[in-house]
């Protein structure tokens, strides 16, 4: 179809692979011709194809669904598969998310630091009585449904964690994927949770009341969640329940 | 079952490890960074009114030393005042201080992110560590002064103190960090808590939070510029006044005669 040579693209990729004894972090830059339509996820298979078979990076669904692709593309974190070469300098940096374990090059292991994520803050439906599947669910305004699933796209990417200064320097601070679950799971009448029990979860500097407001997260979320105005709702929320509590109050 | 282990959870949690200051220590920051910052934009437009008049800033004196009141002129009135703000100001130091970097390492791991991020937010909160570390400082001796030295404010008083008493390098390197510094807050502030969906029925519109984002920073950008002109003039203004008025330190100024004709002339100094 299209004849014209493209773009010659420089790909400089920070390359590490710590499972190789002896390796050193260094930048390899590969130069690729560009092609129309191309995305960086498209361009690392180039790479992978023509130059260099051991470069190490993931990608499942190529659409920007399952968030395995994240990495730092020219300082910002992104989607490798929905970034378009076409937007972007022919000069092109790519580096692993921070944060998370590095499995080597591009890869990083976000699976295990979101599981254990879930399960610090108990992101799952909290019923006080045993679900009986032989009943109607009770119903839903469809606005309800709409806003928790509005918060439920999140695809745990790891974005909103790669663009936050806070949890770079305090590791144990949740970041926005972290109290996103916790507002979705509050306004869902499903968990019978109460705002003192989500305290519990996030009322802390490691929780709502640690985030810094630099709104990184909400800038580079691939999903654009409405991460900074959720944040603001929890912590308000939040403040209710440290407000009105009072600390000598104790039954045991 | 898991209501149980809930109970017992909680209770044990509530007796140890439980604390409601987090929310309290947050609130206090924001709070306190409210007013300070309500209080200069309001600060800053008093000391401006040197810029219509000498008259108009000798009114604006009085009428904080209750003057128009009392009929009577009591410094003690900018004295409380001070001490009030110096209060709420501590308070606001000792609660954000909390959330600067407190290793070697962590302010590293910040500045790099920041320097390889490029991301304008994340450099303000940085703008608001540097200009809230200086007026850590410079503020303190600014309040000190007032709260110690309440009389010595007026067109001449305040112009000798910035000329001839070298108060200007402090002054003007704290004006542009509280200007900073109060404008990037305001802003902040309002998505930290997100004050626009304060009142809206559900959780917040997704679409008109990202607006009010982009609306609130013109806002602030405005604000800055417009305080800092605005600001920058009245201090070069006090300069020019205590330039002209260098051999003369220490003699105050009284309204000309047509605006008050009685008190002045009773308050005239007898040197002169």
């Amino acid at each position: 179809m299209n004849s014209e040579k493209g773009r010659l693209l420089k790909i400089n990729i920070l390359r590490f692979d710590p499972h190789i004894k002896g390796d050193k972090p260094r930048i390899e830059t590969f130069e690729i011709e560009e092609a129309p339509g191309m995305t960086l996820f498209i361009a690392l298979n180039d790479i992978r194809q023509h130059h260099d078979p051991s470069l190490k990076f993931d990608f499942v669904c190529r659409a920007g669904i399952c968030g395995s692709c994240a990495m730092i593309i020219n300082g910002k974190p992104g989607l490798a598969c929905s970034t378009l070469t076409a937007n972007m300098d022919s000069d092109i940096s790519l580096a692993p998310l921070p944060v998370f374990e590095l499995i080597g090059d591009l890869s990083v292991f976000t699976g295990n630091w979101m599981r254990s994520l879930n399960n610090r803050l108990e992101a799952w439906i909290h019923q006080h009585e045993e679900l009986n599947i032989d009943q109607l669910e009770q119903r839903m305004e469809p606005e309800l449904a709409e806003e928790i699933y509005e918060l439920d796209r999140c695809i745990e990417c790891g974005c909103c964690v790669a663009g936050c200064g806070t949890i770079q320097m305090r590791e144990e601070f949740v970041g926005a994927v972290g109290l996103n679950k916790i507002a979705r799971y509050q306004i869902d009448p499903r968990d019978e949770r109460s705002d003192s029990d989500y305290y519990e979860l996030v009322g802390d500097e490691d929780g709502v009341f640690g985030c810094m407001t630099l709104l990184g997260c909400e800038d580079v979320c691939p999903k654009n969640l409405p991460l900074q105005s959720r944040i603001a709702y929890l912590r308000r929320k939040m403040l209710e329940i440290g407000l009105k509590s009072n600390t000598e109050v104790c039954s045991c | 079952m898991r209501h149980d282990r809930e109970q017992k959870s909680i209770a044990a949690y509530r007796c140890g490890f439980i604390s409601y200051m987090p929310a309290r220590l947050d609130f206090i920051q924001s709070a306190t960074g409210l007013i300070l910052a309500l209080f200069i934009t309001l600060h800053l437009i008093f000391e401006a009114s040197i810029l219509i008049s000498k008259d108009a800033m000798l009114a604006v004196t009085k009428f904080f030393e209750g003057y128009y009141f009392f009929g009577e002129t009591y410094p003690g009135i900018i004295s409380f005042l001070a001490a009030s703000i110096f209060f709420i100001f501590i308070l606001h130091a000792m609660t954000a201080v909390r959330k600067f970097p407190s290793t070697y390492r962590q302010y590293r791991i910040f500045i790099s992110h920041n320097n390889n991020f490029k991301h304008s937010d994340t450099s303000l909160w940085l703008y608001q560590v540097i200009t809230g570390s200086i007026m850590f400082f410079l503020g303190s001796v600014h309040l000190y002064m007032m709260m110690s030295q309440p009389s010595q404010i007026g067109p001449y008083a305040s112009a000798d103190r910035i000329y001839s008493e070298w108060m200007w390098p402090l002054y003007l390197i704290l004006l542009i960090s509280v200007i900073l510094h109060a404008f990037i807050g305001l802003y902040r502030v309002t998505l930290k808590w997100g004050l626009f969906s304060l009142f809206s029925k559900n959780t917040g519109n997704s679409k008109q939070d990202k607006k009010n984002k982009v609306l609130m920073k013109k806002w602030m950008f405005i604000g800055i510029i417009v305080y800092l002109t605005i600001s920058l003039l009245s201090l070069g203004t006090y300069m020019l006044i205590g330039y002209q008025h260098a051999d003369k330190v220490g003699e105050r100024y009284h309204s000309q005669p047509q605006t008050q004709p009685a008190a002045p002339v009773a308050e005239e100094p007898s040197a002169k």
